[in-house]
């Protein structure tokens, strides 16, 4: 397999990757800059967090051929939920994230039973979910907004890791005036660690292919990719640094999630059971899957990432309220299908749904940022979206007929 | 052959190829006006090909020859052309919209309207004339799901008779029926012919049905006419049917095989009794007991219908019919199968026939297909070993030559006969005491079919029970040791490889419960 044949087998992933990279360059340049501002950065992995750990439950959903319309609704549940028990109750925040997360399992569990074991279609089930659990947060809350959390609560969305390193004064006047300032070197260690990480396991992987007789991916191209990944970490590690918070705490929870979840995708049973179920769910029942358990999984995994959500989007707002959330299965599952999860499933990764995110993110951010008014912003994204399905729409036609063509 | 005034349809010369298999070769057909012409010949022999070309559905162009439809040429591009000179086609599966009305139904597509609003009173009258041609009493508002497979086909017929048919053709017309209800269709088909002027072609595996209804028969094997007769003049006999329906050349070659001295049992089925999903009235599979040693390749032969499929899928974690009653056995001791992971438990393996539906993940890699039945094996604490994985699947590749540039490519990207061999894979790694294959090799080129062969013997020589499906009767004296006959989901016979002809196959698989008299 030579680089040219490589890339034309993986067009979609590159192709939209591509897209990301031309958006923010757009979006710098059209800003003249504002946008590479730290604390925009920072802001922006804020901003984006809520979107990512939905999508990367939705990602799950939807490759084992279903859909979760409930998911801003029950944001807003769980939140109204955790507001009311810090409030009301003065629970201490760790029992309230807690609490959260145990919500959370048990609307999966609720969902779970409709999908899996009565078989109503999803889209129906958590259709009803939708109006369900957003009546509920409207009944919890009693239709007010309450706010006034614990500092410690508000910094899982706003603060940032503890500069335990302290910090090192970058002021060449080299460099532009955002490249300056007061760089944490607790987040340039963590930035560090990750490319190590990744430069290690890409080569402990084709040893081991290697090992095994595989033929690795050209070295040209791992190389290749290792390289671009380390400049673009590094320089988001750095632009990050010098930002107020430094490392922002939801970054960790967000790199940690994708990490576990890129992981139960690839290399656990379940994982490789989504798929099968996705792809060919008669062949999977005839494979012995039981798809009852898995797709009740797939949904409490889904309830749980939404409990973590709401504690995100809870903490960001300093606030419990009923409209909290709304729109935000849009969100989520407009970034499955920008990064290559199949409308019939069987396809899809965390690491397209997080581009998809950023794509959704960057958007937001970018046009804020020239001031584009929330009307045309909607058109945009709408319009992105409908693009990012042309696109696989043309690669996979392109592919059945190169298929067709060989024979 | 009749060619004057009297001749309806005459097709001659005519061809079809697929890629890399010929479909029809040189087939000439005659139907006259007023009769009822009968097709048979085994699976696969072309019947439907021919159908689909006289009903449009293989456009003109796409075959060679010519079609002559009441004297005149025919160049049909879809169903419709076909319909407005008179054509229509019943299928075995039928199309009706479960959710409307017989009335409804019989006009969809042919509205009664006036000037785009339906015409109710009009669509009611014009129904009832129709059922009442075709004897069915029941009102015209009825819902097509509250009446039963028998009157649907009824239904079917008196939407071809509303739009002027003068051939009818019936794909399987009594397979989904009772004898009573089968017994009504016939008589129709006479009245249509001889009240009506309605020529009639019926597809038919029921050779007595044929001889009980039928003016002519048309035999067809392997894309070519071989025998046409006027089947009162000429006396023509269920023998002399089934002697012209085999016959097929060996073309196929099969490996040298041994039999193996059968083993202890390693699975038997006891009075086994399966009811149709949706006519959960009808027996799909009635009292079946079979038996299969251990290093014993079995063959299980029936025609379209017979049941073979559903009786080996119902007794696979249950994953066909309704009402399933009856004993399996694993190496003398009865079991249950109600879900697929009991049975590869119990190390049953089910390679279905259809590889697409039911068979690969066509998106997921050939390695992730080879593994899904066995993954367990493979997995500690539900994390899968994916370098040993990857070894596994080597291993198969090599072992049974599939052909891939890679076990990472999508299972798409492989040659059907390849494909066939990932399923295969994918069930000897749960190492299973007996593999049921269901039409192995089913659209698969010479060259593979060879190599499934072989590794079919294999699997007897390493102590494997293996039960084998096949329409193909020679596939099945070519590997079998031993062959059941299944006819209307009932066994008809169980006949040692020595003692077993095409012939005396068919003769098995074509044998009914009970006669339809004249």
């Amino acid at each position: 397999m030579n680089i040219a044949d490589y890339l034309k087998g993986n067009l979609r992933q590159y192709g939209i990757l591509g897209a990301l990279v031309l958006i923010f360059i757009f979006f710098v340049v059209m800003s003249g800059g504002k946008l590479l501002n730290p604390n925009n950065i920072s802001s922006l992995v804020q901003q984006v967090a809520y979107v990512a750990v939905l999508s990367i439950g939705m990602v799950t959903v939807i490759v084992a051929g279903h859909i979760d319309l409930s998911v801003g609704s029950v944001v807003a549940f769980i939140g109204a939920v955790v507001g009311q028990l810090m409030y009301t109750y003065h629970v201490g925040w760790p029992v309230a994230v807690l609490a959260a997360l145990i919500v959370g399992l048990l609307v999966g569990a609720w969902q779970g039973i409709w999908v899996a074991i009565a078989r109503i279609p999803a889209f129906i089930v958590t259709l009803s979910s939708m109006l369900l659990f957003r009546g509920l947060a409207v009944v919890t809350l009693g239709a007010k907004t309450l706010s006034g959390f614990p500092e410690e609560f508000s910094a899982i969305s706003k603060g940032g890791l503890p500069k335990f390193v302290g910090t090192i004064d970058i002021s060449s006047s080299a460099l532009p005036t955002f490249f300056r300032g007061e760089a944490d070197v607790f987040t340039l260690l963590i930035g560090a660690i990750a490319i190590v990480g990744l430069v290690y396991s890409s080569f402990r992987t084709r040893a081991a292919e290697r090992k095994h007789g595989l033929t690795p991916i050209p070295l040209s191209l791992t190389v290749g990719k290792l390289v671009l990944l380390g400049v673009v970490i590094a320089f988001f590690t750095y632009l990050v640094s010098l930002s107020r918070v430094g490392t922002p705490i939801v970054l960790i929870i967000v790199a940690v999630l994708i990490v576990v979840y890129t992981f139960v995708q690839n290399r656990t049973v379940y994982g490789r059971h989504v798929y099968a179920i996705g792809g060919n769910l008669n062949a999977a029942i005839l494979s012995g899957v039981n798809t009852r358990r898995v797709n009740f999984a797939i949904f409490l995994n889904m309830g749980v990432l939404t409990g973590i959500c709401a504690v995100i989007v809870t903490a960001r707002l300093g606030a419990a309220t009923p409209t909290a959330g709304n729109g935000y299965e849009l969100d989520a599952i407009a970034a499955c299908f920008i990064g290559g999860a199949a409308v019939t499933g069987g396809v899809g990764k965390v690491s397209g749904a997080m581009i998809g995110a950023l794509i959704m993110g960057l958007l937001t951010m970018g046009l804020s940022i020239l001031g584009v008014n929330e009307s045309w912003q909607m058109v945009v994204k709408g319009l992105v979206l409908l693009a990012a399905v042309i696109l696989d729409l043309f690669s996979k036609r392109r592919s059945v007929l190169a298929e067709v063509g060989q024979r | 052959m009749p060619s004057d005034g009297k001749t309806i349809l005459e097709m001659r010369g005519i061809s079809m190829e697929f890629p890399g298999v010929k479909a029809l070769d040189d087939v000439t057909m005659t139907v006259s006006r007023g009769e009822i012409h009968a097709i048979c010949g085994e699976n696969g022999a072309g019947k439907s090909t021919l159908m689909k070309i006289l009903s449009g559905v293989h456009p003109y162009g796409s075959f060679t020859g010519e079609v002559d439809f009441e004297g005149q040429p025919c160049q049909f591009r879809s169903i419709r052309d076909s319909e407005r000179r008179g054509i229509a086609i019943i299928h075995q599966e039928l199309a009706l919209n479960q959710f409307l009305s017989i009335a409804e139904n019989i006009f969809v597509g042919n509205e009664q309207a006036t000037h785009g609003v339906i015409d109710w009173r009009k669509t009611e009258q014009r129904a009832t004339e129709v059922m009442r041609r075709v004897g069915l009493p029941d009102s015209p508002n009825v819902k097509i799901a509250d009446i039963g497979v028998g009157k649907q086909q009824l239904v079917e017929i008196a939407k071809a008779l509303s739009k002027d048919v003068r051939l009818l053709i019936l794909d399987e017309p009594t397979a989904a029926l009772n004898d009573e209800d089968s017994a009504h269709l016939l008589g129709l088909m006479r009245q249509l012919r001889d009240e009506h002027d309605v020529s009639c072609i019926m597809i038919t595996h029921k050779l007595n049905e044929i001889l009980a209804v039928a003016d002519t028969v048309t035999v067809i094997r392997d894309g070519k006419t071989v025998a046409y007769g006027d089947i009162a003049k000429e006396g023509i006999t269920e023998e002399f049917l089934i002697r012209h329906m085999v016959g097929r050349p060996l073309e196929n070659r099969y490996p040298e095989h041994t039999p193996n001295k059968p083993g202890a049992e390693v699975m038997r089925l006891e009075d086994w009794t399966v009811h149709h999903p949706i006519d959960t009235e009808r027996k799909v599979a009635d009292s079946v007991s079979l038996s299969v040693h251990a290093g014993e390749i079995v063959g299980l032969a029936g025609l379209m219908g017979a049941g073979r499929t559903e009786l080996v899928m119902s007794m696979f974690g249950h994953t066909y019919g309704v009402g399933i009653s009856g004993k399996v056995f694993i190496n003398g001791k009865e079991v249950t199968t109600r879900t697929v992971s009991q049975a590869v438990h119990q190390h049953i393996a089910y390679c279905s026939e259809d590889r697409k539906r039911f068979g690969l993940n066509t998106i997921q890699s050939v390695k992730e297909n080879i593994t899904a039945a066995g993954l367990s094996n493979l997995a500690r604490f539900g994390v899968i070993e994916t370098l040993a994985e990857t070894g596994i699947a080597e291993t198969f590749r090599e072992d049974l030559n599939i052909k891939t540039p890679s076990v990472n490519v999508p299972a798409s990207k492989l040659s059907g006969g390849n494909q066939q061999k990932v399923v295969l894979a994918k069930w000897i790694y749960t190492s299973p005491a007996i593999l049921i294959l269901d039409e192995p090799t089913r659209g698969i080129d010479v060259g593979a079919k060879y190599e499934i062969y072989t590794i079919i013997n294999r699997m007897a020589d390493e102590g494997k029970a293996v039960l084998v499906i096949s329409s193909e009767l020679v596939e099945l004296l070519g590997i079998c040791d031993r062959i059941y006959t299944l006819s209307g989901g009932r066994i008809t016979g169980n006949v040692p490889r020595s003692e077993a002809t095409q012939e005396s196959l068919m003769t098995l698989m074509t044998q009914e419960k009970e006669k339809v008299h004249r």
